[in-house]
Formats: structure tokens, C-alpha cells, sequence
């Protein structure tokens, strides 16, 4: 917040800026929602990870690769990354403030969270159906 | 990126140790932030000893007395001497408060004292507020409406009135806004807790009709909702008021207006 001797602007200019976004809620909203979807769905993923130790592949796909187990674990691995997205965009919004530094970062962190979610359903949809 | 070091012409310097007062028994030692435009130095914190028998119990008090019997080149805000008008807000033994409401005996040892965190400095303990009050003055802290006005007052039931306590008494000293991290990093962008609670201040209030733009002009992931709920407002407020709630309340009509 740097008040410049040069800046001739109003501070009312300065604070009303661009004006409003018209948008803010709609992410405040899905952040809420999937931190709460990410309650069970987390649990069901320990679960699932103490179900697996310990054993071998074969029984490892044959318990991940069952219809329930599946669609959960699916469930899990979206959630999380789209939960992971928002949160990620709001800690460079915070702290990055070189707008193009910002861009970048910002750009980068939705490929990052879709790559990993797009990996991570395509392994888990093999294993189900196996192909 | 957030600047975590301070620029080269902000570091603080030792700066005068200044003569103990002579005869003084109960002596405090206070070591305050100096800083003046015009020598062209670096900021510097001073130390000086107050003579408790000789002075009031408050830390302005101290201060006053200071610039009267010690250096009269300390420089300050204040006024009214009892937590209403907000002047004499800075950041005291690491929490921003108002010196006239804060007592020399609920700080333990030496009293430090600087100006509001994150603020452009004028002189001093003086901060730049002109953006602070310029957020005020954007949220339009004022009644709207479009109703023909009324012969006489625009009438509030009892209930409704009782809605504004707790958000009116605010008194714009800053203590809350400048404690504000969020703020700090986004102080050009983001409201602050201070005129988030005047906006919410106008949004409840029953006879104002422009809640829906009021809540349109809020509407944004800076102005709004770079609010992540730290809560160092509600624990700095000398007023013992609650910004983070009054913020809460505003994302709770953005999402009830859309959910």
C-alpha cells in the first residue's frame, strides 16, 4: 500500500479501483463445500489405505478396482485436487502481488491440479476396468 | 512477493537514551519509535524514563508527559483522553490499542511503543490513515433509500435497532485493520476489517435500502474475501468489538442471496 507523492489520484480513486469483481462467493461457497465433502470422503480414504498395506499387488487392485471402493476413491482424489486448486489460487492472490509473477502462478497452479486429478482417475478407472 | 524485511531506509537505529528524571522513585522506562521526515535519517526508538508520581496512570499520560517535561519533539495524536475519539491508537507493548485506555500497570517492564503496523509513517507515532479512510468512505456509510422520506424520523422497531450493537460504537481508530495480515499484504485491494464492519453496520440496519447494491459493491475476492477469519481484529479492538463476526455475517447474506 504504497502512497506515492507522484500518484495525483484520489484515495477514493485508488480504494474503488476497478470496481467490484461481481464474484467471490461462488468460491468462498465451494471451498466450504468440498472441505466438508472432504470429511468422510478422507476418512473412507484411511480406510482404504489401512485395507491395502500389507498386501500385494493383486489384491490391491482387485480392492481398489471394486465398484464402492472405486467410486469413492474417485470421489476422494477430485475433491481433494479441486479443494487444492481454490486453496492454492487464495495463497498467491494473498501473497503475490506482481501481477505477472501472479498470472504465471496462477496458470500454473490449475494445470498442476488438473494434471494431478486427471492422473489420478485415469489410474484408479484401470484399475477397474482393467484395461 | 510479501516484502519480509524492511526497506533499507526503514531500519530502526538506537536512538537517545534520554536523562532519567532526578528524585523520581517510581521511574518506568519506555522506549518509543522516532522517526522525522525531515533529517533525512533512518527511524530510531528513544528511551525515556517517566516519573509515575508525577503523571496520570494511563500510557498517554506518559507520553504527554514526556513531550511536556522531557522532549517536546515526540509527536502524536490524541484528544479526547478516553477512548472515544480514536486518535491515540498505536501499536503498545505489541498490540495496537489506544494509549488512553491502556494502563502503565497491565504492562509488565519496559513500555514499547510504535505506530500502527504496516501503515505509512508521517512522523513519529503518526501514521498515513488517507487509505484507511477512503475504504470508509467507499462502503457509503450513510442511510440510503429510495422511499419517499418520511414527515418525521424513519421509523425502527426496538429489535432492529438493538441489531446495530456492537457494530456502531466503532470509533475508526484502525487498532483492527492494521492488525490485520490480510490487510497488510492486500491493504490496497482488500477493505479491512474496519469498514467491513460499517458495511455490515449499514447492511443490517432496517431502514436503509440499499442492501442490495451495498452487497453488490462488496461482491469481490479482495474487497471481501481476503478475510481468512485470523481473527487479530476482535483481539486487538479496544472497544471490545468484532469485526471477524460482522465479516462472517456479510459472507453469509453473499451466499444466502445465492444459495
Amino acid at each position: 500500500m504504497s502512497v506515492t507523492g507522484h500518484d495525483m489520484r484520489t484515495p477514493l480513486q485508488r480504494v474503488r479501483g476497478l470496481g467490484s469483481a461481481r464474484s467471490g462467493t461462488r468460491h468462498f461457497w465451494r471451498q466450504r463445500l468440498t472441505a466438508v465433502a472432504g470429511i468422510p470422503l478422507t476418512v473412507a480414504f484411511i480406510f482404504v489405505v489401512l485395507a491395502l498395506m500389507g498386501r500385494n499387488h493383486a489384491a490391491a487392485v482387485q480392492i481398489l478396482g471394486s465398484p464402492i471402493v472405486a467410486v469413492v476413491m474417485l470421489l476422494f482424489v477430485l475433491n481433494m485436487t479441486y479443494h487444492m486448486w481454490l486453496g492454492m489460487q487464495v495463497i498467491v492472490e494473498d501473497y503475490v502481488h506482481n501481477e505477472f509473477r501472479k498470472v504465471a502462478l496462477l496458470m500454473a497452479n490449475s494445470f498442476f491440479c488438473i494434471v494431478v486429478g486427471i492422473a489420478c482417475a485415469y489410474a484408479l478407472l484401470k484399475l477397474s476396468f482393467g484395461v | 512477493m510479501v516484502q519480509l524485511t524492511l526497506p533499507k531506509n526503514s531500519k530502526i537505529t538506537e536512538g537517545k537514551v534520554w536523562p532519567k528524571p532526578t528524585g523520581a522513585k517510581n521511574v518506568t522506562e519506555f522506549r518509543v519509535y522516532r522517526w522525522n521526515p525531515d533529517d533525512g535519517k533512518n527511524p530510531r526508538i528513544d528511551t525515556y524514563y517517566v516519573d509515575r508520581d508525577d503523571c496520570g496512570p494511563m500510557v498517554l499520560d506518559a507520553l504527554i508527559w514526556i513531550k511536556s517535561k522531557v522532549d517536546s519533539t515526540l509527536t502524536f495524536r490524541r484528544s479526547c483522553r478516553e477512548g472515544v475519539c480514536g486518535s491515540c491508537s498505536m501499536n503498545i507493548d505489541g498490540t495496537n490499542t489506544l494509549a488512553c485506555t491502556k494502563g502503565m500497570d497491565e504492562i509488565k517492564g519496559t513500555v514499547r511503543i510504535y505506530p500502527l503496523p504496516h501503515m505509512p509513517v508521517i512522523k513519529d507515532l503518526v501514521p498515513d490513515l488517507t487509505t484507511f479512510y477512503a475504504q470508509h468512505a467507499a462502503i457509503q456509510p450513510y442511510l440510503q433509500t429510495v422511499s419517499p422520506t418520511p414527515q418525521t424520523e424513519w421509523r425502527q422497531s426496538e429489535a432492529d435497532r438493538a441489531k446495530l450493537d456492537g457494530l456502531y460504537e466503532c470509533i475508526l481508530c484502525a487498532c483492527c485493520s492494521t492488525s490485520c495480515p490480510s490487510y497488510w499484504w492486500n491493504g490496497d485491494r482488500y477493505l479491512g476489517p474496519a469498514a467491513l464492519l460499517q458495511a455490515h453496520r449499514w447492511l443490517k440496519d432496517s431502514r436503509d435500502e440499499a442492501t442490495g447494491e451495498r452487497l453488490d459493491f462488496l461482491e469481490d475476492p479482495f474487497r471481501l474475501y481476503r478475510c481468512h477469519t485470523i481473527m487479530n481484529c476482535a483481539k486487538a479492538c479496544p472497544k471490545g468489538l468484532n469485526p471477524a463476526k460482522a465479516i462472517a455475517e456479510i459472507k453469509q447474506m453473499m451466499v444466502e442471496r445465492q444459495v
